[in-house]
């Protein structure tokens, strides 16, 4: 239960795939506008990832490396395994859970091209992570997608109302807020192995 | 257009990174050391050519509706030759550059450059484009690095310089400091172009067509 907690609160804080890794920061910047579509984002992402991370690590560890040597095509199938994924959610929404797919729908295309979901799945790969690992800490970048998206939304509706200097306007003060807000996560970094470890 | 200005184009007037903001991920977490920056652009650049080749010269072959797909096949299999390559022949660039190599894949200037232009031109002018392209990334996250490295590691490409040596700003290498000094370049491309450069596609992530949905709420700010 330890590592459980330890695994999953690593990934999503003091690994935290956007604000400390830099991975998936087009919808970060994007969709972190409002806090409804950024809590939509988010919750498509966290399933996204789990379910990609579940999938990829057997056909990595069966698959590619089993017998025949095949590790050097991870790139390609990963983004294919991942594109069809992504596709088969989408119909399996919208045949069996209309709601869900309403909330989920427009959000779901966007995801095949997110470097976390592909990052995170390589990374536990690489990482050399077992099957229990590599979806604990898909949902853990997940859920840190999620904790970033909505602290970040929250700065956001606060600088828009500020008056930055005119060159700074739009984007460059988003990404500098967003550099503060990283800076808190680093505030973490030692915490989790003081307690955990 | 002529041949020069459809590469200059790349360079300056909409620098992928700087003006159109494509492809932050890697300009953010590659640059902090400049060597690794600039094979990083090189890499992004070999692909970008041979992809908009390649999909410039199939485009009449390749269905509409599947497109997306198809590109993204495309490009992942010039990725897997440019990373085994790297790993051959530059071991040390290829561990530095670590999961951002493979990240090329989804990176939105190559799959943004395929939609907007490859898929619409000819073989000869999409390589020049994304030659051009690739050139205007390389330039863009090889700036940025420079700023990172020399005042946050006090060196320059791994040699040290006199004072900034001495004195780093640590925190320009890690995380809040790549957002601080992308903010700061973009800032800086605003004050140049007196806000003509991004006021129009605020995000650039518009020219990107799993933007085009009308869910990032990019296009929201852009109008």
């Amino acid at each position: 239960m330890k590592t459980v907690i330890f695994v999953i609160l690593t990934a999503a804080i003091t690994n935290n795939y956007v604000l400390v890794k830099f991975l998936g920061i087009c919808p970060f910047l994007g969709v972190s506008k409002k806090l409804d579509q950024a809590t939509g984002m988010s919750i498509a992402v966290i399933f996204v990832e789990v379910m990609a991370a579940a999938v990829t690590w057997p056909i990595y560890h069966k698959l590619l490396d089993g017998g025949v040597n095949f590790t050097y095509m991870e790139t390609t199938v990963f983004i294919l395994v991942i594109a069809a994924l992504v596709q088969l959610v989408e119909i399996i929404l919208k045949r069996f859970l209309p709601a869900l797919h309403k909330a989920l729908g427009v959000y779901l295309p966007l995801i095949t091209t997110n470097c976390g979901v592909l990052g995170v799945t390589m990374n536990n790969i690489s990482d050399g992570f077992n099957f229990r690992d590599s979806v604990l800490t898909a949902l853990g970048c997940g859920l840190g997608f999620f904790l970033a998206m909505v602290i970040f939304s929250g700065v956001r509706s606060r600088v828009e109302e500020a008056r930055p200097p005119k060159a700074f306007e739009g984007l460059p003060i988003t990404l500098v807020s967003a550099s503060i807000v990283s800076l808190s996560f680093f505030g973490f970094a030692g915490v989790l192995t003081r307690i955990f470890g | 257009m002529t041949r020069m200005q459809n590469f200059l184009k790349g360079l300056v007037k909409e620098n992928p990174t700087l003006v159109l903001v494509l492809g932050t991920c890697p300009t953010l977490a590659i640059s902090t050391s400049v060597t690794a920056a600039f094979g990083m652009g090189l890499a992004a650049t070999a692909v970008l050519i041979c992809s908009n080749m390649a999909i410039s010269a199939l485009r009449h072959t390749i269905p509409d509706r599947v497109r997306i797909p198809c590109y993204i096949v495309l490009v992942a299999g010039f990725v897997t030759v440019v990373e085994l390559l790297m790993e051959a022949y530059a071991y040390s660039l290829y561990e530095s550059l670590g999961v951002y190599l493979a990240l090329i894949v989804v990176n939105c200037i190559i799959l943004g450059r395929a939609e907007m232009y490859a898929n619409k031109h000819g073989v000869a002018d999409s390589a020049i484009d994304g030659l051009g392209m690739g050139l205007g990334f390389t330039l863009a996250i090889c700036s940025m690095a420079t700023i990172r490295e020399i005042l946050g590691g006090g060196s320059w490409c791994g040699i040290p310089i006199p004072w900034f040596h001495e004195n780093p700003i640590g925190i320009l290498t890690m995380a809040p400091g790549g957002f601080f000094v992308f903010g700061c370049l973009i800032a800086l491309v605003n004050k140049i172009s007196k806000g003509k450069a991004i006021k129009k596609k605020e995000f650039g992530c518009m020219g990107c067509m799993l933007c085009s949905k009308g869910v990032c709420g990019k296009e929201e700010t852009a109008q």
